[in-house]
């Protein structure tokens, strides 16, 4: 039985991932800005066959919370040995290229404050000599793009923060888990139009369960983003720049 | 180019919604809007009662959210969007099941309880709506109402079988059915004409919790009506067994230029299919889901009707003429060379549903597919209508897409006592259509 972290446990995706550890009976610590929803997973996640659910609610861009936090969860489920990092914000690109401020805030929200979080949680999990840490970053980590290079910069500072402490915490036993989604149909999405590369949440969240339970590095989900990835990445200057990616 | 989103069962008729919103969580009061507004569960309604052209979809499927369950009492609790099959797969280990299922899996709960959907137990165990023990819903003019059969009362009358018209289902309590296993005792038997099929009917409902006949709709003269009547109940404990899912099942893979099912494959699909055993009875024990469930192992088998789609036709008959109607549709089908090889007959029981509208009643239901053949397919389920109508019976609003405004009177004969609780925000595809004064041409 494994005893979880999530933070960002209301993003559709850690909800879709939370329902598989519900049902092996494992006991989560939720947390997220919204405590209406947090009682309506954890109810939800009860009946599904969570051992032990217990909520907090925290905003994650607020670091000094982190630690009472973590301590929280511990105290709640004696102990920890899996961490989900699954909140984050898509900005609009159009806002952060006219507002340095928005540009700033995207980068607190998701690589600033998640690598507050893991240096806090990493530290823990080397002195306990077990654990499992796993992040959602995003493809758009793979190369800044014109249309979303404020967002995929700081996923990229986040995969090489996630390289690091995995290099780091390897020799105490401590897996660290990179999940990059492409596209999913969740709120986030709500406003693109969806084609045929979009994945349903259902399907990622069984990815990032897998990959969590197998302690897989680095996880794209579905696998076929890492074909794309892998191609859009090796695109030569001088072709690149004039796609529309 | 991009497939009209949120489309029926049947994929007739096509429909625009003009917005469609996906609540994250459960509302607590309904969006504002200035077209007409319709919840959309899992889409499974053939007709257009699950659609809303130029208004506004509330697409229910992210609220599938548990809210308790008492394995001690089989009382659940969820959102309206949890799907059937989402129930079974936690309640199957448990030792408990849905007391009423339809032919799918992959219903909503807040679809059942707006169909009032019914299974083949319908003769001991009524209908889902019977099993409601609570539900809520949010109205426009800003009320939350908690319904049950005690309280509020007549607003949950006509919401069981409301067609999603009298508010927005939030969530409901429904009280489950005990098994021991996942396993049922089935008994298969061929019939020869209609007359046989009424006799095993009557000799089976006693015995077995569910019955219903496969009919080879093709047949004519001394075969009409022929067919294999299915009657099971469930297995008791075997210890612990595998459990074959068939969740994941194939998909069909995309819509076929014309319908798979067509005047050419109609009778040997049907032959074959009454052919298919050798023996006139077989026993045999199967898991829940192949029984209750086979047309949920192909994803998207709707898309095999091509791209005109298909209409359902569901009627009952009351008792009392029940054999010359039966024979009379029947014949009226076979002679027109339509129908398909889903056709299914079942006797229903006389346990009253609490629903206002609700759709089975005391007598003998007979269902079946018809690919959309345009003018041809229209004319027959009119004279089909024609036969039911004499004979004081009624057509399925969840599986129509065609009925005559005037049909419907007379087959619903609350609908005025329920216009009165119809939520004045609310209205679809098939509620513009009954209610209509102007008669179309059909």
């Amino acid at each position: 039985m494994r005893k979880i972290l999530i933070v960002g446990a209301t993003s559709t995706i850690a909800e879709q991932t939370a329902r598989r550890f519900a049902a092996n009976g494992d006991a989560l610590f939720l947390t997220g800005r919204n405590e209406a929803r947090l009682t309506a997973i954890a109810d939800d996640l009860k009946v599904r066959g969570a051992s032990t659910v217990a909520t907090q609610v925290m905003d994650a861009d607020d670091l000094k919370a982190h630690a009472p936090m973590i301590d929280a969860a511990e105290a709640a489920l004696g102990g920890l040995d899996t961490v989900l990092i699954a909140y984050g914000t898509l900005p609009d690109q159009d806002s952060c290229t006219a507002d340095p401020a928005a540009a700033v805030a995207a980068w607190h929200t998701n690589a600033v404050s998640v690598i507050a979080l893991l240096t806090d949680i990493g530290n823990r999990f080397e002195r306990q000599g077990h654990g499992t840490i796993a992040a959602i970053s995003s493809v758009a980590g793979d190369r800044g793009r014109a249309s979303n290079y404020v967002y995929g910069s700081a996923k990229a500072g986040l995969n090489a923060f996630l390289d690091g402490l995995r290099h780091r915490l390897f020799k105490a036993g401590v897996q660290v888990v990179t999940i990059r989604p492409g596209m999913v149909d969740t709120p986030m999405t709500a406003d693109f139009d969806k084609g045929p590369l979009f994945a349903s949440p259902e399907k990622v969240g069984a990815d990032i369960h897998k990959a969590i339970e197998k302690g897989t590095a680095v996880c794209y989900t579905p696998g076929f983003w890492r074909l794309i990835m892998t191609v859009i990445t090796s695109l030569p200057r001088a072709i690149f720049h004039r796609t529309g990616l | 180019m991009t497939a009209p989103s949120h489309p029926s069962w049947g994929r007739y008729p096509a429909s625009q919604p003009a917005r469609v919103q996906r609540p994250g969580a459960r509302p607590s009061a309904l969006p504002a809007s200035d077209t007409p507004v319709l919840a959309y569960g899992n889409g499974r309604s053939y007709g257009d009662s699950c659609l809303n052209n130029d208004g506004m979809l509330l697409d229910m499927g992210s609220l599938d959210r548990f809210i308790a369950f008492d394995p001690a009492t089989g009382v659940i609790e969820c959102e309206a969007g949890v799907l059937l099959a989402d129930i079974l797969e936690l309640v199957v280990p448990q030792g408990w099941f849905l007391p009423v299922t339809p032919g799918t899996q992959f219903v909503s709960v807040g679809g059942a309880i707006a169909n009032d959907v019914h299974g083949k137990n319908h003769h001991v165990a009524g209908t889902f709506g019977c099993h409601v023990r609570e539900l809520e819903l949010l109205r426009s003019n800003g009320q939350t109402v908690v319904c049950t059969p005690e309280q509020n009362a007549d607003l949950f009358a006509a919401t069981v079988g409301g067609l999603g018209l009298t508010g927005l289902l939030t969530r409901a309590t429904i009280a489950l059915k005990r098994i021991e296993g996942p396993y049922m005792d089935v008994d298969t038997l061929r019939f020869a004409n209609l007359d046989e099929f009424f006799d095993i009917s009557a000799a089976s409902d006693r015995d077995y919790e569910y019955t219903v006949a496969w009919v080879d709709c093709s047949a004519r003269g001394t075969n009409l009506g022929r067919g294999w009547f299915m009657r099971a109940n469930h297995k008791p404990a075997l210890g612990q067994q595998p459990d074959p899912r068939k969740r994941g099942g194939p998909t069909f893979p995309f819509v076929t230029p014309v319908s798979m099912i067509n005047p050419v494959t109609l009778r040997p699909l049907n032959t074959l299919y009454f052919r298919r055993k050798f023996k006139a009875r077989s026993r045999d024990t199967q898991h829940y889901q192949p029984y209750f469930y086979p047309l949920d192992g192909i994803k998207h088998w709707n898309r095999a009707y091509g791209p005109n789609g298909f209409l359902q036709y569901q009627c009952v008959v009351p008792h009392a003429d029940a054999r010359t109607a039966v024979a009379e549709l029947l014949e009226r089908i076979a002679a027109a060379g339509a129908g398909s090889f889903l056709s299914v007959l079942k006797v229903f029981g006389d346990v009253q549903s609490p629903g206002l509208m609700s759709f089975p009643r005391p007598g003998v239901t007979l269902a079946l597919d018809f690919p959309n053949r345009g003018r041809e397919t229209f004319e027959l389920l009119d004279a089909l209508d024609d036969i039911v109508r004499a004979a004081g019976g009624a057509v399925y609003p969840a599986k129509d897409a065609r009925m005559s405004a005037a049909a419907f009177r007379e087959y619903f004969p609350n609908l005025e006592r329920f216009q009165g609780f119809v939520d004045p925000a609310f209205s679809s595809n098939f509620w513009r259509r009954v209610t209509s004064t102007t008669t179309s041409p059909s």
